[in-house]
Formats: structure tokens, sequence, C-alpha cells
């Protein structure tokens, strides 16, 4: 089970600091908060989580763990781990995961762990505004003008693949799905596949035919793309000038 | 966070050439007296529009430049609690940003057109943003000294004459408080910490000194005045004013940490009660307002990519049969 929690704790750390980088640069101003929002909900989202490991499962404290962890010991799957790209990359990486974000959150609901329903209950509210968010601009790119569209359908064809690693099992998941923590990555994965192919078909745009996501692959074992370990070095930047200072 | 408006001679000069309507200034200028606010809709003087325009222009473009030297330090903020305050401040300030690009509006320039101003270099911003932030103690002096100094100017702005305006500046203000507190805890923080943090937040401390004295513009003495401008409640205090409020509120502040400010003639005359400084080098103020500064180049850069990446997001939204509406309120 905090294999599971890490893993979800990391995700939404690594896309939250990943978003954040769209604060000052945005395509227009409201963007620019939006991203910004997103991306304070994303980081709050990690925090509970570490909380959680911290609290109820003799894990470190929130801030060793997210801030002084060697990056073979991160689990965020590849999807995360990519910079923000220009709009069409970050908005289409947006819309997937915040889908199987959603469900994810909506499948714990049911978890047999508390604290995880308590805190599904919460995040669940705040992701259905990234749902809104994400759709709402797909709906108008898609269908805005040719630019527009032939971006976002080519950022879909690079990011859907990717969005699989979202869905890659841990060693221990079939323990979490026998003490009933979480239904598991395949179930999640199907409802996922089947709200991405209606939304994508009502947008006007298709989904990649041939799908391999083996080399996106690794992350939730440690394996991770070159873009993490710049991204945490910079992360942990001024912890490293004094590291047994408080910040 | 914004400093403060002052005119060149030129400008000055050019002002003071309009013709207005007598009678309908007389009505106008009766309104300011009896402390009326302007509403979009209203006469108003040719150079009220345009100054307003200017000043507020200002304002905007200095919240979203200004939100580039934090910005970056966003991704590098320790732990979570500093991490979430910083992203969650930066996002504020573009939020100031739009809400001044609208009061702007109801004048009648458009975002869009004041956008491509900043770009070309044609409307300013305020020049402390063109100084770099270079450690993340810089967060705690900007947290808390400049938007302390912004504050000092906004309150005294948001009592002017141009309803949109004060309303927009009250707003800020009240966010901007959370800034303070936001600054001042990290300032403290640091200040109060090992001898690393505390040597950080002196050293951004002794860099920032003279930007702050700076940020309230000209000293009264070689500063051109308006007349037109305070009698309109566009401008309330004078530069000196602002600036010595600002050390009365601030400088017992750094001191009560054991911080020290770089300048041995630092001090308040208890006579005229006023302080009194080192000249803060007032040719590079202008050196650097008219683009030699350290970072000028790389803040319009940051903008300019920022708007063409991003334009074809503005063109796939634009629907052919909108009509641009200006904004009443």
């Amino acid at each position: 089970m905090k294999n599971l929690i890490l893993k979800m704790a990391d995700d939404a750390l690594i896309i939250g600091h990943r978003n954040s980088e769209w604060t000052g640069i945005g395509p227009l101003l409201e963007e620019d908060i939006a991203f910004s929002s997103m991306s304070q909900d994303k980081i709050g989202h990690a925090w509970a989580l570490y909380r959680i490991l911290n609290e109820e499962l003799g894990g470190e404290d929130p801030d060793k763990a997210a801030f002084n962890r060697s990056v073979k010991d991160f689990t965020c799957c590849h999807l995360v781990e990519y910079p923000i790209g220009e709009f069409d990359f970050s908005l289409v990486r947006h819309f997937l995961m915040d889908k199987a974000e959603f469900h994810r959150y909506d499948l714990l609901l049911q978890s047999s762990f508390l604290p995880l329903v308590n805190l599904a209950k919460k995040v669940k509210g705040e992701i259905k505004y990234h749902v809104m968010h994400a759709d709402t601009w797909m709906q108008q790119l898609a269908n805005g003008n040719e630019e527009s569209k032939a971006r976002i359908q080519s950022a879909l064809n690079l990011v859907y693949p990717i969005a699989f690693s979202l869905f890659e099992k841990q060693d221990d998941e079939q323990a979490v799905i026998e003490q009933k923590v979480f239904v598991g990555e395949d179930v999640l994965k199907s409802i996922w596949v089947d709200d991405i192919a209606n939304r994508i078909k009502e947008f006007g745009l298709t989904i990649p035919s041939s799908i391999d996501s083996s080399a996106h692959l690794g992350g939730r074992k440690g394996y991770h793309t070159d873009h993490l370990e710049p991204l945490l070095k910079e992360m942990t930047e001024v912890f490293a000038i004094d590291p047994n200072a408080e910040w | 966070m914004y400093g403060n408006t002052f005119m060149t001679a030129e400008e000055a000069k050019q002002m003071d050439q309009t013709q207005d309507n007598p009678q309908k200034l007389i009505a106008f200028e009766a309104r300011i007296e009896r402390g009326e606010k302007i509403e979009p809709g209203d006469w108003m003087p040719v150079d009220y529009r345009k100054q307003l325009i200017r000043m507020i222009e200002q304002h905007a473009h200095s919240e979203i430049v200004g939100a580039l030297p934090e910005g970056t330090w966003i991704t590098r903020s320790p732990g979570f609690k500093r991490k979430l305050a910083l992203i969650a401040k930066v996002q504020d300030e573009i939020g100031h940003g739009q809400l001044l690009y609208s009061a702007c509006e109801t004048l009648g320039k458009t975002r869009e057109e004041m956008l491509d101003d900043l770009l070309s270099g044609k409307s300013k911003y305020s020049n402390v943003f063109n100084y770099p932030a270079k450690t993340w103690a810089d967060m705690a002096v900007i947290g808390f000294l400049v938007d302390g100094a912004a504050i000092v100017n906004q309150v005294i702005n948001s009592k002017g004459s141009y309803g949109p305006y004060c309303r927009a500046l009250e707003r800020i203000c009240f966010e901007e408080s959370f800034h303070l507190k936001q600054g001042h805890d990290n300032f403290v923080f640091l200040a109060t910490g090992t001898n690393v943090q505390r040597e950080m937040v002196q050293e951004a401390l002794n860099r920032w000194y003279i930007p702050l004295l700076h940020f309230f513009g000209p000293s009264d003495k070689t500063s051109v005045h308006s007349e037109k401008l305070m009698k309109w409640k566009i401008k309330l205090a004078t530069n000196d004013d602002m600036r010595n409020q600002f050390l009365d509120q601030y400088v017992p502040k750094i001191r009560e940490v054991g911080l020290t400010l770089p300048d041995e003639k630092l001090k308040k005359n208890l006579e005229t009660n006023k302080w009194e400084f080192s000249d803060p080098d007032w040719d590079e103020f202008y050196r650097v307002v008219n683009g030699d500064g350290p970072c000028n180049k790389e803040r319009l850069e940051v903008r300019r990519f920022a708007e063409e990446q991003g334009r074809w997001v503005r063109q796939a939204l634009v629907n052919p049969q909108d009509k641009y509406v200006t904004p009443f309120a």
C-alpha cells in the first residue's frame, strides 16, 4: 500500500512542479492563473499523500520525502516528467492525466483504507474543475482553426502512448487489490481508455491507432526519463545550500 | 507591486498645452474636489484619461513583469509551505495584472495594445523589476520590502479619483497584505536562522537597498511636478513623502531582527521628521529606466517569448463575428 500512495504522491508533486512553470509565461494571463492554481492543488495533494505515509505508515517527514530523495527512489511515471513544452503538449497531458486522476480518486472512495477515502472525497471535488478546464480548452482548440486543430491532434499522437505510463503496475499490486485498498491499475486503465475515446470523438479528433507504450514504462520502478534528475536538482537547490537548516 | 509614476519635463510641458471645454472642466474638478469618483462613461479631460491610462498600464505591466523574478524561484522553493505560498503569491500578481488591464480598458485602450506597447518599450513598468533575484533570500526581501513599498504607494493611490482603478487597488491591497506576511515570515525566518541563512538575507538586503530607495521615483527637488495630477487626484503624495513613509515603517523592522542597511548616513532627522540617506545614484536610476539595467532585456525577452509562443492559442479563440466591447466597471 505504501507504494501505491508514494507513486500517487510523486506523480502529483512532479506534475505540480511542471505546471507551476507556466506561471508568468502562459498564452494569456487567465491561463497563467489557471495552471498556477491547478499546480497548487496538485502540490497540495502530494503534500497530503506524503503526510498519510508519514502519519499512518511510518514514512518520512513530507519535506524530507519530497525534497531529499534520490532520483532512483522516485516512482512517478514518465508522463509527468517531461518539460512543459508548448501549450498544446501541456494541455493534452493535463487532459489525459486529470481524467485518470479523477477516476483514480473516484475508485479510491471505495478503499478499505480510510485516510485515502477521506482524501479522495476532498481531492475529487478539486480535480472535477481540472477536468472541466481541460475539456473546455480541448474543445475550443480542437475546433478553433486549422493550426490549433493540427497542433492538438499531433500533441495527442505524441502524449497518448506516454499516458499509459500512469497505469504501470507495481510489484505488490496483488496485495493492494486483495486488501481492497485499490481495485488495480487495469480496472482504472479500462475506464480511462473508454472515457478518453468518447471525449476525443466529441472533440472531432482521433486516437492514435497502434500504441506501444513499453518504452515509457519503468518509472514506477525507479527508471526515469532524463528529465527527472535535473528537475529534482532544481527543486532541492535551496535545501542543498544548508541541508541541516530549516527553511 | 508598483512604484510611482513620474513624468519627464517634455511630457509635463505637453500636458499643460491641452485645451479642454472650460465649463466641463470646472464641473469635473468640482466633482473631484467633493471627493466623488469619476466613472468610465463620465466626461473627463483629455490629459486625465491619458495620464490614467499611462499610470494604470504601467502598474499592470509591473504586476506581470514583477511575476518573472519571483516566478523563477517557484520550482526552487524549499519545502511544501514555502512553495505553495510562493506560487499563490505570484499567481495573485498575475491576477492583479489582469484586474488592472481591465480597469485600464475602461479608458479605451485594449489589453493587446497595452501588451504591444510593453514589448516595443513604449510603455514602462516599475524599475525595481529590472534587477535580478539572485538567491532564495531575494524572495524574502522582495516579498517583505518590495511588496511593502508597493503597499505604501497603492494604499495612497486607492484614495484617488478614478472609480475602477480605486476599486481594483482596494482588492489588490487586501491581497498584498498577505504577501507582506509571507515575505515577513520568510525574512524573519532567514534572519534568525543559521549563519548561512543570515548571511544570505543580509547580502540580498544590501543589493536591494538602492533599488528600494529608487522605487518611489526621483527626489521632489529634481522631479517634475504636475499641479494637475495632484489636483485631479491621480497622484496623491510626492515621491519623497512616500519614500519617507516607507523608511519610517520598515527600517525599524529590519534593524529589529539584527540586520543592517548598507548606508552609514541613513538616519532619521528628528527635527524635520525626515529620513536622511546617501544619494542613491539617480544617474543609475535613469539608466535603468531607459533600458540599460541588469535585467531589462531579459524581462522583455521572456514576455516576448510568452506572447509569441502563445499567439496560436489566442488566434484559435478568435471568432470573426465577435466585436470588441469596452468593459464598463
